[in-house]
């Protein structure tokens, strides 16, 4: 491992004023739908048309015209940036000043530089067309604001967390997309599998955050123990603290905070949030940070390594890696555009995009890039081996996804960081073709998931079918698609990385060994994929089976009037409802043009974008040029950690991107010759008889899910009820033995009260009012009664004036 | 047998205890106001047994003949207020006037 030896500087900020329009787009469709769209379905909605009529216009006019406002302005953002030298494209708005306490104080800010411009681009861009997407798929769904409402509030909150200019801003879009994702999942609510499935993928995510945050907690830890040890590192740098080191005084604003923060040659260090000054502080080595960094152990542990680890945890929940992977395939309950946008095209890689972001503190970190690479090898290969045998179209899909975000981590784990953000773009492209194409698929074939019940779909739809062919070729790398280019990249930099290391021990073979999994991977990924798309769409449709019995007319009127069919709330539901009986039958059919077009728009995409990434190999031999790939110069200042990889000859590096296709003809060949046209299905069943034990551990996902449930869930249900019943017998016990003192002593006090203090009181009263009583006929108002006490009076003073004289 | 001071202020005072006693006793309203002219008179008797034997001149009886003047304005205002009574509870037993009482 070693740093570029050009001295870094300070990154260079241009202040934007509109950054904000960008999230806030969306979150006002959100809320106007949220609030409103229900009321305009009530108003517009024409009560005879199935599909719901000008209400539903209006919910997804505003949510399409949200994301179409918001992808606007990130197209005027990146024409800006793009107008920018280089190496001071870094755009940033700041709010409002969220809080501050003493040297640490958080805006509430914005900031786009290469790498989030490209993220908030791939947000808005595929973003929108996954909306429109949505208006055919959902088309007949009741709750229809809902959708686009909570659809709407999770770009808003991943926009906040690619724009973020702290983490704390990232920290909050961080746990909103987990929010909008898991209100996603469990968007069919009634259905409890569903419901259950939403919950599974909130609480595994919670296991990642709270590694996030413990990560973030150590980092900031450290930063301030870097300020604190300042004067023990003070060689003969011109370190000019505005105030005295060890003194506390506060800071109750921004302003304040800033002049009290020490500066090293004008970058700010000390405890931070914002990825600007972490990244200036821990860069420039004049700064001392970095060798404090370095040098701190946490129980014998490097700081860096746990620092690492730990904020790779938060990233194995929300991207599904392995631990945390399991909470993906069944989010596949969620409709079919969250699926691709949540689930393949964005929020999962947020977890890549962190690290990428970090990535100045992952590289100080060998036995960190060690772990990210190897724990994305191991998931890339085992979640593909899942992939080969599921028949859910969309669980392959998934099973896909936790496979390639893998290789996204193999990227940004052994350093090459531009290739994982590279194959976290295709990956976008094609696995949102995918996903939206298998949508297609689905509601062709009238909710069936299941690809036994599919097959020959290419007669009748047309469209779908070229468009997941070539997204497929582009997932399984062969060269005219995208996928090839940053899976290549990705590959050939793990083979050349020498630099890994795992606790603390340096492991050369890491590298090798990561890339010989990533290749079987790559086999397997272009067998599964080849599988999926042989099984849909060749052969004999095999899903009408159960619809003669339908009444044909009634049918076939229905079909004409609703083409999309119906957003069944049960897709697993059994075939045979009956309202139903129309939508199941009959034969599959292509699905309206909003699906279509965004599905011909994004296997462009899936296409074009390999243009991003044409290796400096080519280049050089077919153009004698050696210009980096576009988006690697695109990126170049962002990921300024440079790692050094290996140099491998050109003919090795033509070898092996042979290699990787001929990984991918393998998957392909292997495929075909299994599953096309559903010619060998009985070779199929015979050997599935063979490898029996294999196949139904392969199959039932090597049981990781029944694994989770003894290691995990069942202990912590016995945890659960131990805590129960100490909190049912111990806790309760204590509070009801001293609510009963309370109560004894209470009573005690309330009888003293009662008989002691009122009962003087009102016995006094009592006594007054007694003699009252008696007095009271004293006076009987005759003048004569009164002479007789005037006479008797005068008798008493005079005879007691005889009695004295 | 001599007349002295002493006889008169015995009848003055016998004067006084009988209007006193018809004060105090009588249950006609107009009773109660002879005890009172006989209490006045009681008093004249002293007015005018002092001025005889102790000051001299005429200003006991010119005081005597004030009470005697004082009490016919009284006589007229009580019989007055015996009427306003006799309106109110159609008698003149002041056992029943205790309008006042508690």
């Amino acid at each position: 491992m070693g740093h570029e030896s050009t001295q870094l500087v300070p990154v260079v900020v241009t202040h934007a004023t509109w950054l904000w329009l960008i999230p806030l787009f969306p979150l006002v469709g959100a809320t106007i739908n949220a609030l409103l769209g229900w009321k305009l379905q009530a108003m517009f909605g024409e009560p005879g048309k199935m599909k719901g009529g000008r209400g539903k216009q209006l919910v997804h006019s505003i949510a399409v015209a949200a994301m179409m406002a918001s992808f606007a302005v990130a197209a005027y953002s990146f024409v800006q940036l793009k107008g920018l030298p280089a190496e001071e494209r870094f755009l940033q708005q700041t709010l409002w000043n969220m809080f501050t306490a003493g040297r640490l104080s958080v805006d509430l800010a914005f900031s786009l530089d290469q790498l989030s411009m490209l993220m908030v681009l791939v947000i808005t861009g595929i973003g929108t067309l996954i909306h429109v997407f949505s208006i055919g798929y959902m088309a007949e769904e009741p709750a229809y604001w809902r959708f686009f409402s909570y659809l709407n509030l999770f770009v808003f909150a991943m926009l906040l967390l690619v724009m973020g200019d702290n983490f704390a801003v990232m920290f909050f879009g961080w746990e909103g997309v987990g929010l909008a994702s898991y209100l996603l999942i469990a968007f069919w609510y009634t259905d409890p599998e569903k419901a259950a499935a939403g919950m599974k993928a909130f609480v595994v995510n919670r296991f990642g955050d709270f590694g996030f945050i413990i990560g973030l907690m150590l980092l900031f830890w450290g930063l301030g123990g870097a300020w604190q040890a300042r004067p023990g590192l003070v060689r003969n740098l011109d370190y000019v603290a505005s105030v005295e080191m060890n003194s506390n005084a506060g800071a109750s604003t921004a302003a304040e905070s800033e002049a009290l923060a020490p500066r090293v040659h004008g970058v700010k260090v000390g405890p931070t949030m914002n990825f600007r000054e972490l990244r200036d502080q821990v860069v420039i080595e004049a700064t001392g940070v970095k060798e404090h960094l370095a040098g701190t152990t946490v129980w014998g542990v490097s700081l860096l390594t746990l620092i690492g680890m730990l904020l790779f945890v938060g990233a194995m929940g929300k991207s599904a890696q392995i631990p945390l992977f399991v909470w993906l395939p069944d989010a596949m309950a969620g409709p079919t555009p969250v699926s691709a946008l949540i689930h393949a095209a964005t929020m999962v890689t947020a977890g890549v995009y962190m690290v990428a972001r970090l990535n100045f503190l992952f590289v100080m970190s060998p036995s960190a890039m060690g772990w990210v690479a190897l724990i994305g090898a191991l998931t890339a290969i085992f979640a593909a081996t899942i992939g080969f045998f599921q028949y859910d179209i969309k669980k392959v899909l998934a099973y896909s996804t936790v496979s390639q975000l893998g290789f996204m981590f193999i990227g940004v784990g052994t350093g090459a960081y531009w290739a994982g953000v590279y194959h976290l773009l295709t990956h976008a492209f094609f696995k949102a073709t995918l996903f939206l194409g298998s949508g297609s698929v689905i509601l062709g074939c009238h909710h069936e998931q299941d690809m036994r019940k599919m097959g020959g779909l290419k007669k009748h739809m047309p469209i779908t079918r070229w468009t997941y062919l070539i997204a497929t070729v582009a997932i399984a790398g062969f060269p005219v698609a995208n996928g090839f280019y940053s899976k290549d990249e990705i590959l050939w930099k793990a083979f050349t990385s020498h630099h890994l290391a795992l606790f603390g021990v340096p492991t050369p073979w890491l590298g090798p060994l990561i890339y010989v999994v990533g290749l079987i991977a790559a086999t397997g990924t272009s067998f599964y994929m080849y599988r999926s798309y042989y099984m849909t769409f060749t052969g004999e449709y095999r899903g009408g089976g159960d619809h003669h019995a339908a009444p044909a007319g009634i049918a076939h009127t229905d079909h004409h009037a609703a083409p999309a069919a119906t957003a069944d709330h049960g897709a697993h539901a059994a075939p045979a409802d009956d309202h139903g009986g129309g939508h199941h039958g009959g034969t599959p059919r292509e699905s309206p043009w909003q699906i279509t077009l965004v599905l011909a728009i994004l296997a462009a995409g899936s296409v074009l974008t390999l243009f991003l990434g044409i290796p400096v190999l080519w280049q050089h031999t077919f153009a004698h040029a050696s210009t980096a790939p576009l988006l690697e110069h695109w990126l170049e200042p962002v990921l300024s950690a440079k790692v050094e990889f290996g140099h491998g000859t050109p003919a090795m590096e033509w070898l092996f991107q042979g290699l990787g296709v001929l990984a991918a003809t393998v998957g392909f060949v292997a495929a075909r010759a299994v599953y096309k046209d559903n010619k060998n299905e009985a070779a199929l069943k015979a050997m599935i008889e063979r490898w029996k034990g294999v196949w139904t551990v392969v199959y039932n996902k090597y049981y990781v899910d029944e694994l989770y449930e003894v290691i995990v869930l069942r202990p912590a249900a016995r945890v659960a009820s131990a805590f129960s019943w100490f909190d049912g017998r111990i806790l309760d016990g204590l509070v009801h033995a001293v609510a009963a003192v309370t109560k004894a002593f209470a009573n005690l006090d309330g009888a003293i009260d009662k008989y002691v203090v009122d009962g003087a009181v009102n016995g006094l009263a009592s006594v007054i009012g007694w003699a009252g009583g008696a007095l009271r006929h004293l006076q009987t108002g005759r003048i004569q009664t009164y002479l007789y006490g005037a006479l008797g009076g005068a008798l008493v003073v005079v005879l007691v004036n005889f009695l004295i004289s | 047998m001599q007349i002295s001071l002493s006889h008169f202020l015995i009848v003055g005072a016998l004067l006084f205890c009988f209007g006193l006693v018809t004060v105090t006793t009588r249950r006609n309203a107009v009773g109660v106001l002879m005890g009172v002219e006989l209490i006045l008179n009681g008093a004249n008797v002293n007015f005018a047994a002092f001025n005889h034997y102790v000051v001299g001149g005429v200003s006991g009886q010119i005081f005597a003949l004030f009470v005697i003047v004082l009490a016919a304005a009284e006589a007229a205002v009580g019989l007055a207020i015996v009427l306003a009574v006799f309106q109110t509870f159609k008698t003149i037993d002041v056992r029943y006037a205790d309008l006042m009482r508690e």
